[in-house]
């Protein structure tokens, strides 16, 4: 049984597309479609309910050996108020799941999971915690929105205390009131456009999102679906879990490398990364140059023999054509290659391509 | 001779006899309602054998791959060319824009008028 978040209502009164993701009953889209919500995002802003995402709380004084000591990335030198991309891996070195981390304090770091990892995740980091640190599962008491796109600054002023947003990419302020709602705003997102994140109460969240929604009216902003969520994400280059990162996929095959740190003492999954093994495949983009959409999951060719497999693929709204990340066998990955995708039985050309493939013009 | 009406397939394709012979095949409004913004349309070629009841096409929105099923047996004599690069058309009017047209159509699958049609999507969702 799918659980609701604190929008749905609003989502079917909207003429929201229902579907389970995650555990929760989130809008796949609304009636104006994907590509308007996804053309919304790169040209104006789109708002998305993202309160399926999991966010957990890391507090007491060992919190930082902890996280060091279990995540990939390195955390020593990440100040109050700054946010850090980490996956978590397994002792095999694959992904258990990846998140974003914000430091609160010396001793508290809120992490903002995978919905559908959250109960795998709290479960993974409690049996490895050693110390005095304490983790907490906030998710059901907190609701998230994601506001995304060149028009997100200009909504958020018409709300909030242009004092209090954080300007700095991957930065986040505490205790900043918008519409009248107390948030957490980050400046993250998932989109690759300028955005911010706003987590509250779930009882004030319906509040906040009317309030977003009308403050966007003027410049063309558009709640958004997962569906738009999923293409933007793509579009920018930006891997997802269960595709591009899995139990058995390294962050390094990822080419999350850099956030990795494999200098610093030992941690959860390190004996494995180190080991040549985890270096076998590496995740690619390609560009379709036949006619077809390859989806995730199709087999890839060079010169005939197979070299790996598709893990997200789609038309690309405001690329204007399709293109696929797939994991490739690590001696066939140079840009400009070209293979073939079995696209339900047929060989559609395409062309390794660099990552991300849409960049934004940064002002 | 005045074109008969649509008669629509339980998998959401529609069959309209042209009276000359052939027969257009398309998909439904509800079909392009529910599948959203088709980006790619994937058709027979000229010459094709369809059998009733079997994946002859597929069209694709930015999420999704739906396969068309051939409401009747038949020798495809005509694609709708406009689609390849224009699939958006289905969804801005799904009952003009044909996928492609049979000849010598044989066997039929088991086809709904509108109302029942109608009656069928109610009853599905």
């Amino acid at each position: 049984m799918e659980l609701k978040t604190p929008l749905y209502d609003r989502h079917v009164a909207a003429g929201g597309k229902m579907v389970p993701f995650g555990g929760y009953l989130l809008p796949v889209q609304y009636p104006t479609g994907v590509i308007a919500e996804h053309m919304a995002v790169r040209q104006n802003a789109g708002l998305f309910d993202v309160s399926h995402m999991g966010e957990l709380l890391l507090s007491g004084p060992d919190a930082l050996e902890n996280l060091n000591r279990i995540f990939t990335n390195d955390f020593t030198n990440l100040k109050d108020g700054r946010v850090r991309y980490t996956p978590l891996c397994n002792h095999q070195g694959g992904v258990v799941d990846d998140m974003i981390v914000c430091r609160f304090g010396p001793d508290e770091y809120y992490l903002v999971v995978n919905a559908a990892n959250r109960h795998k995740d709290v479960a993974f980091i409690t049996e490895h915690l050693t110390g005095d640190v304490t983790l907490t599962d906030l998710s059901d008491s907190t609701a998230l929105l994601a506001l995304q796109g060149p028009k997100a600054l200009d909504i958020l002023k018409a709300v909030t205390d242009e004092q209090h947003i954080p300007m700095k990419y991957y930065s986040f302020k505490r205790d900043v009131e918008v519409a009248g709602v107390n948030c957490l705003l980050s400046q993250t997102g998932y989109t690759g456009e300028l955005g911010w994140e706003l987590y509250c109460d779930p009882a004030e969240v319906g509040k906040l999102w009317d309030a977003l929604l009308e403050a966007g009216a003027d410049y063309g902003l558009l709640p958004c679906g997962l569906g738009a969520r999923d293409t933007l994400r793509l579009e920018a280059g930006m891997p997802l879990y269960g595709h591009e990162m899995t139990d058995s996929i390294s962050p390094l095959e990822a080419g999350l490398d850099f956030a990795v740190k494999l200098k610093k003492p030992d941690f959860i999954g390190k004996a494995a990364l180190e080991s040549v093994h985890s270096f076998n495949r590496r995740r690619v983009g390609l560009k379709m140059t036949g006619r077809g959409i390859a989806r995730e999951n199709c087999a890839v060719f060079k010169d005939g023999e197979r070299v790996g497999v598709t893990t997200s693929g789609s038309m690309m709204p405001y690329l204007g054509y399709a293109v696929a990340m797939a994991l490739l066998d690590a001696d066939c990955t140079e840009v400009g290659t070209a293979l073939e995708v079995d696209v339900r039985g047929r060989r559609v050309a395409c062309e390794i391509v660099p990552l991300p493939f849409y960049t934004r013009e940064q002002e | 001779m005045g074109k008969s009406e649509r008669l629509y397939a339980k998998s959401h394709e529609w069959l309209l006899d042209l009276g000359d012979g052939t027969f257009a095949v398309g998909i439904s409004d509800h079909a392009q309602s529910e599948l959203g913004d088709l980006v790619f349309v994937n058709l027979p070629e000229v010459g094709d054998q369809a059998v009733a009841g079997e994946p002859i096409a597929d069209v694709e929105s930015v999420k999704a791959v739906s396969d068309i099923y051939s409401p009747a047996t038949g020798t495809v004599v005509a694609i709708n060319e406009l689609l390849l690069d224009t699939p958006e058309a289905l969804n801005e009017n799904a009952l003009e824009n044909y996928l492609f047209k049979l000849s010598d159509v044989t066997e039929r699958s088991e086809l709904m008028d509108l109302a029942a049609y109608e009656q069928y999507v109610k009853e599905e969702a």
